[in-house]
């Protein structure tokens, strides 16, 4: 800072400034979201940080359903809905006309992990393999919440869902969450990264930086279901921190399969902080020794990714506020 | 002046003549030749367009899904097992009430395993709410799918260009391939009142209750009806830009005097012209072919079938357990007019099964044949089956004659 023409002219508040200016709002108010639905609130994220010089190719699901009850809609920005599986073909058709037509739009493909790790993987592979300048964002709520909580291929271990219920002879789901990302990325990916809705400067941040990219880029957007989940509405911000903070979900970045950044976690939370919130781990805490057992499992699968990606992190606070201000604002436009 | 081509590579120039800007495909048997003439168009810098290769059809519907609602000109071409795949996205297509064109290189459906020609691809999916124009010969398919780009965006429909899959494919003609200029005159570049942009922002494909379900399956149901006017509109312009016409919906031929009517769909139909010049001895009868089997052309039909007593419908498709999808549907539309021919349908040519001109004579008896005549598959071999697969009540006029003769 220059003391000099400090002394002479008052220092702007930049901050005070940028807060005055509009901040792009993609997804309005007014929509059908459960009270607490995380996915809702990381859509509004990824627009404002995304701007509103894009168009969204939306798979079915909750997402879809919420925001479009005809005649309404929630969406400021161009936006199509096809069908369930089929988000990657439909943004790489979007895409290739753009760069036919020689328009600039950045095309964003919004799914839930439904429409991602599952019906829809086959198309998000095709989109990643032929290289189209396409912003995948994956929804994760870890199960088909849209059809009233059914597993999916990204459920966790051990959560009880409507179609892998906890009974006296099975214990929730019995395969482990696919690890979508480590798929992705083996795609020659340029870009691609996990992020948290507890975390919203991270996620705007990455979002940023996969827009930047000129080629597939890949966010999956870890989003508490109170629904689905069996919590309070109220806390989905927590327990998507205390998620975080267990190291079940690790906060990545992954630059053409190569770990570029990870968020560290100072203070390590024990899974079973994160597990007892939930109604869906509830049968991991009867006193039996097939429910201690997969709760050493889950902390197992814990202590597995801060031993990989290098979690553990010292020094400042690790609460994620220094960052608030990176959200993109912009002109009448954007209001 | 005519060039000796490939079906295939005939209906690829044809499409590069419309100016693609997006075209997105998967290879299938016997549509195959029509994507690769296209990527080589691509690939030699004759066509300028973003080419997609996909990793399915149902990409490929979607791809072509998606450029359509970005309001770029979009094509895909498939056939058999891939109509199927897509036929979720093609649904999809239409309700969202995209302009785009699909040539389906007619294939027979699976199981058993057929890689050869009949019609049950098309006709699975005739209720999708698609155009359906189906062509006799490889000069009519080069000339529909430079109408089909006209009629899809007239129209906001897409439409699905028809064409017999080796047969015409596959079979080399003498073509004429229209100037560009021809085509530029005829086909306006595409202006999609409903295309996603930034600047105009619109939401596409939106969950729709009970209150409004039911009016947008109106609106689709009224715009397929009013495309006849559009698919004949293109088809007489493109006349009076080339000298050639295809018949609008429904072409007719034969004098007014015949009794006997034979209807076909497809590049049988130039098989039984040729039939019926070599058969004097038969009686007269008037060929009408069905060029646009969606819109169902009712009207039309019903006019072309005047003074008929026998209509005999020869298709290459059935409905298992019911009877010829078209049959059924000639039949509903000429339902209650007095006076109105009785209705003989047959199924033939299935799985590649050679239509010969034979057939023509065998169908011309058959409407002779006295009693009611309601549905068979005319050319079924009794010998190849079974004793307990032959099903007497199933068995078509002369095929029942030949058996009797042989036990």
């Amino acid at each position: 800072m220059n003391e000099e023409s400090s002394d002479s002219t008052p220092v702007p508040d930049v901050a005070a400034l940028r807060r005055r200016q509009p901040r792009f709002q993609g997804l309005e108010a007014g929509h059908r979201a459960c009270l607490g639905c995380a996915q809702a609130l990381a859509a509004r994220l990824v627009l404002e940080a995304a701007g509103p010089d894009v168009a969204v190719a939306n798979a079915t699901g909750c997402l879809e359903v919420f925001t479009t009850p005809w005649p309404e809609s929630a969406w400021r920005v161009p936006w199509v809905h096809s069908l369930f599986e089929n988000a990657g073909a439909v943004a790489s058709g979007l895409e290739a006309a753009f760069k036919a037509q020689g328009r600039a739009a950045k095309v964003l493909a919004f799914a839930g992990d439904g429409g991602t790790f599952d019906i829809g993987f086959q198309s998000l592979s095709g989109m990643i393999e032929r290289h189209h300048d396409v912003l995948y964002v994956c929804y994760d709520n870890e199960a088909y919440m849209n059809t009233g909580v059914q597993r999916s291929s990204s459920t966790p271990h051990a959560a009880a869902t409507t179609t892998s219920p906890a009974g006296r002879a099975r214990l929730g789901k019995r395969h482990l969450k696919k690890d979508i990302l480590s798929i992705v990325a083996a795609h020659h990916m340029p870009y691609a990264a996990t992020a948290s809705v507890a975390y919203p400067s991270d996620l705007r941040k990455k979002v940023r930086r996969a827009v930047a990219v000129e080629g597939p880029t890949f966010l999956l957007i870890h989003s508490p279901c109170p629904l689905g989940w069996g919590h309070d509405g109220s806390r989905s911000i927590e327990i998507a921190r205390l998620a975080v903070e267990s190291g079940l979900v690790p906060l990545i970045e992954l630059e053409r399969g190569e770990l570029t950044g990870a968020m560290p976690i100072r203070a390590v939370r024990p899974v079973t902080d994160y597990l007892k919130a939930q109604a869906r781990f509830r049968h991991l805490f009867a006193d039996t020794p097939e429910a201690h057992r997969e709760l050493e499992h889950l902390q197992a699968l814990a202590d597995h990714n801060i031993e990989v990606y290098g979690l553990r992190g010292a020094g400042a606070d690790p609460r994620d506020t220094a960052g608030a201000d990176t959200v993109r604002r912009g002109g009448a436009r954007w209001a | 002046m005519p060039q000796a081509l490939e079906g295939s590579q005939a209906i690829a120039r044809a499409v590069a003549l419309c100016r693609p800007q997006v075209v997105s495909a998967y290879p299938i048997t016997p549509q195959t030749h029509i994507v690769e003439n296209l990527a080589r168009l691509v690939a030699d810098g004759a066509l300028a367009c973003e080419f997609v290769s996909v990793e399915s059809e149902h990409s490929a519907a979607s791809v072509v899904l998606g450029a359509a609602a970005a309001g770029a000109r979009a094509y895909t071409a498939s056939a058999s097992q891939g109509i199927l795949l897509m036929s979720e996205v093609l649904y999809n297509i239409a309700g969202l009430r995209l302009p785009l064109v699909l040539t389906c290189a007619n294939r027979a459906l699976s199981a058993p395993l057929s890689i050869w020609n009949d019609q049950q691809d098309s006709m699975a999916v005739r209720d999708a709410g698609w155009i359906q124009l189906y062509c006799a010969g490889n000069q009519e398919a080069v000339d529909t799918t430079i109408q089909a780009f006209r009629i899809a965006q007239d129209t906001e429909l897409p439409v699905m260009v028809c064409v017999d899959g080796f047969t015409l494919t596959h079979t080399l003609e003498p073509i004429e391939i229209p100037d560009q200029a021809a085509v530029d005159a005829f086909l306006p570049p595409l202006h999609f009142a409903r295309a996603l942009d930034p600047a105009r922002p619109l939401s596409l494909g939106t969950l729709v209750s009970p209150e409004w379900f039911t009016e947008a399956r109106h609106s689709q149901h009224g715009a397929l009806l009013a495309a006849a006017a559009d698919i004949e509109a293109a088809d007489r312009d493109w006349a009076a830009a080339t000298g050639r016409a295809w018949g609008g919906l429904l072409e007719v031929d034969g004098p007014q005097d015949a009794r006997i009517g034979l209807l076909t769909l497809g590049s049988i139909s130039g098989t039984m012209a040729d039939a019926r010049a070599a058969s004097p001895d038969l009686p007269p009868v008037r060929l009408l072919r069905l060029r646009a089997f969606r819109p169902f052309p009712a009207a039309a039909l019903q006019a072309a079938c005047a003074g008929l007593e026998t209509l005999v419908v020869l298709e290459r498709a059935l409905s298992p357990g019911g009877e010829g999808i078209v049959t059924a549907e000639v039949r509903a539309a000429l339902y209650g007019r007095e006076p109105a021919p009785a209705v003989r349908g047959f199924a033939v040519g299935l799985g590649g099964r050679d239509v010969p001109m034979a057939i023509y004579r065998r169908a011309v008896e058959a409407a002779l044949a006295p009693g009611e005549g309601t549905f068979a598959i005319l050319d079924v071999d009794p010998r190849r089956l079974p004793a307990e697969d032959r099903y007497p009540d199933l068995a078509p006029p002369a095929a029942r004659g030949a058996e009797e003769e042989a036990t």
